[in-house]
């Protein structure tokens, strides 16, 4: 086995000097960062900073201009996203994160594709009925397990957004990964959904799923994340827990930019309370720029 | 929504025996009307080419405008091997090839066209989207010019002729040549019933599960470990296999074809026919066939050909502006409602709807600065 000198033992997700251009906009530049297993860390940074981007990279959807992802110590280049994801590692969307016009039950039985050895003979000659009724029951407990066991029959485009979110994770859990890229899951949902979503993430990794989380909902980083890395125009600008990225000096200007009063009143926050735990300011500060 | 058979429904296999059961019994009652015969056999020919076009067009969104290279080449290849042929290929080899039976030449028309399904489909489908529709139309064209020109294979313009009749042959029991217009007609009937159940059964298993997924959301079919380029060029040799099989019956029915099986007219036909009668629905182009193939007999006593493709045409226009999703999605909407009533309650569409719509809406809103939306941000290099 080859491990690079520099990195710390056997990562699950290894991003090494990862650049993307598009035309001429860098969306990120010489990105580099570990992740480890078992761990739930998150990717923040302000709209635009190459969050999704560095996820369509990891899974395949884009080739970056430069530097190579290694997961489990196999190099991505080059693979494709179906190939990825036979690798155990998972993705959800930002935007869509359901098949529309299916039921919920249908959708994580799509999900559940790469789980079934039926071959299209079998299918056709119908001898695909036992692992179908297998499949059915897998997508049932996966449906109980992200907690839509009640929206099973309804259609996936007419669900509230937040129980969308839902389904795409089910859908990514379906195909059983060892790692999950979670693109702001919480979006769309309210602060009860979000602390019932926390639990779900908690049980995911208990499983033994590692997590990497993009997300804007500050107190849910801060409370569910063991480690932040924040991106700020595609460049990686902190790295840590999140007592250290919620006083970062340079987080909180990446958030607030120069000059906001809000700012001020962030770093003034910052000082006065270092170690605190609620309310943090880099989510203070957040909410005071979309006031 | 592209399910007919969705359990709301009617019991699912209700519509399509009734329909069978109808069409079986059709020629007890015609049998002295040979013309009207004639159309009903030339009308399910197209309706299996118009099914095997549903299976692409419908089910992954791809729309094959050259399908009828995939009819004529099952017709071709049926017709050269039942009526055998010797040409020189260059170089002064020669090849030669004595009859087979047609019914030999009916499945290597579906081999042969299944084959060429999987070349276009190897193609394009890496691209796919306009580029598979031109790599169709092209094939076609290119195929049509070869019938044309390689007169001493195809006798070219001159057309092909005495074509033998199918036969069905039982070990022990003898044979039967399909020669009249009766034993065609039922010969249509059970191919089409065939590519109607085969279809059903793919639509409702994991392949079929794979095509959808690929259809309403590719970036997410891929994220959860389906092929596309595969999933796409199975799809596509199936289509065309059955498309062969149209074809070859049309060469064994008629006894005789020319480069015209390749006409562009034939595959906007089909393709009128799924649109009109509802893609992505089994049932769909069976209907679609139907009022479209018979159209034109019911309109022949009263108006003159031009005129006729008129009325086919305000006749498509009038059924898409009514039920913009075709015939069967249609009418199945008009029962519902009803059906429904007595039903546990679910979400109606425009509840469900003004649901769908508020939450993108909240959510657009909760994140100021967010993009406008304009932008694919999940794309594909
Ligand atoms: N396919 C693309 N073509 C051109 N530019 C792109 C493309 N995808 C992303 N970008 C640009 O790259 C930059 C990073 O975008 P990205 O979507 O990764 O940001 P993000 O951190 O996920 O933001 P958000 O929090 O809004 O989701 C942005 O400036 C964006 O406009
Ligand atoms: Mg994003």
């Amino acid at each position: 086995m080859i491990s690079s000198m520099d990195s710390p033992p056997s990562p699950i997700l290894s991003v090494e000097h990862v650049g993307v251009r598009f035309g001429g906009l860098v969306a990120i530049a010489d990105l580099h960062f570990d992740v480890q297993p078992g761990e739930i860390v998150s990717l923040i940074g302000p709209n635009g900073a190459g969050k999704t981007t560095a996820f369509n990279v990891m899974t395949g959807f884009l080739r970056p201009s430069q530097g190579v992802v290694r997961f489990r110590g196999t190099a991505l280049a080059g693979l494709q996203p179906h190939e990825i994801v036979r690798l155990g590692l998972s993705r959800t969307f930002q935007r869509t994160s359901v098949f529309p016009d299916d039921s919920v039950l249908d959708n994580v039985l799509i999900g559940l594709h790469r789980r079934t050895p039926a071959r299209l003979l079998d299918t056709l000659l119908g001898r695909d009925r036992a692992s179908e009724r297998r499949l059915r029951a897998e997508a049932r407990d996966l449906l109980d397990r992200v907690g839509l066991t009640a929206r099973a029959d309804e259609k996936a485009g007419a669900l509230a957004y937040g129980e969308q979110r839902l389904v795409g994770v089910a859908l990514a859990l379906a195909t059983e990964p060892a790692m999950l890229l979670l693109d702001e899951p919480v979006s769309g949902m309210n602060a009860s959904e979000t602390r019932v979503f926390v639990g779900l993430i908690r049980a995911i990794r208990e499983r033994g799923v590692t997590i990497l989380l993009v997300e804007h909902d500050m107190p849910m980083v801060m409370a569910v994340s063991d480690r932040i890395a924040v991106l700020n125009y595609g460049r990686l600008i902190a790295q840590g827990p999140p007592e250290a990225i919620r006083s970062d000096p340079a987080v909180i200007e990446a958030y607030l930019g120069q000059g906001s009063a809000a700012r001020e009143a962030a770093m003034r926050a910052a000082q006065a309370s270092p170690a605190q735990t609620s309310p943090a300011p880099v989510s203070a500060a957040l909410e005071a720029s979309h006031a | 929504m592209t399910r007919l058979l969705s359990p709301a429904l009617l019991p699912p296999a209700l519509l399509p025996l009734a329909l069978l059961a109808g069409l079986a019994l059709l020629p007890l009652g015609l049998a002295a009307n040979p013309y009207l015969l004639n159309a009903l056999i030339t009308t399910g020919i197209l309706t299996i080419g118009a099914m095997s076009l549903n299976l692409l067009l419908g089910f992954t969104g791809q729309l094959s405008l050259g399908h009828i290279a995939f009819f004529g080449i099952g017709a071709y290849v049926s017709a050269l091997t039942s009526l055998g042929f010797d040409v020189e290929i260059g170089f002064g080899v020669r090849v030669v090839h004595e009859p087979w039976p047609a019914a030999f030449g009916f499945l290597l028309g579906v081999a042969a066209a299944g084959l060429c399904g999987w070349l276009i489909g190897r193609l394009s489908f890496r691209v796919r989207g306009a580029y598979f529709v031109i790599v169709t139309i092209s094939f076609a064209e290119v195929v049509r010019l070869v019938a044309l020109n390689w007169v001493e294979l195809t006798q070219g313009p001159l057309a092909l002729t005495g074509i033998p009749a199918l036969g069905l042959g039982l070990p022990g029991l003898g044979s039967w040549t399909l020669r009249t217009k009766v034993q065609n007609y039922y010969l249509v009937l059970a191919v089409g019933t065939l590519c109607y159940l085969l279809i059903a059964r793919l639509v409702g298993s994991r392949f079929g599960r794979a095509m959808r997924g690929l259809k309403e959301n590719e970036s997410l079919a891929l994220s959860v470990g389906i092929n596309a380029t595969r999933t796409l060029t199975v799809a596509a040799v199936i289509s065309a296999a059955m498309a062969g099989a149209a074809g070859s019956l049309y060469a064994h029915y008629l006894r005789i074809i020319d480069p015209d099986v390749f006409l562009f007219a034939t595959t906007v036909t089909m393709v009128i026919m799924v649109v009109g009668g509802g893609k992505g629905t089994l049932m769909g182009p069976v209907v679609g066939g139907l009022v479209f193939g018979l159209l034109p007999v019911a309109l022949r006593p009263v108006m003159a050909p031009e005129a006729q493709w008129i009325v086919y045409g305000l006749v498509l226009i009038a059924i898409l502006f009514v039920m913009p999703r075709g015939l069967v999605p249609g009418l199945a909407g008009l029962i519902r409602p009803r059906r429904a009533a007595g039903a546990p309650p679910r979400p109606a569409g425009d509840h469900a709807g003004a649901h769908a719509g508020a939450h993108a809406g909240a959510h657009a809103g909760a994140h100021p600065g967010a993009h406008a939306g304009a932008r694919p941000v999940e794309v594909r290099s």
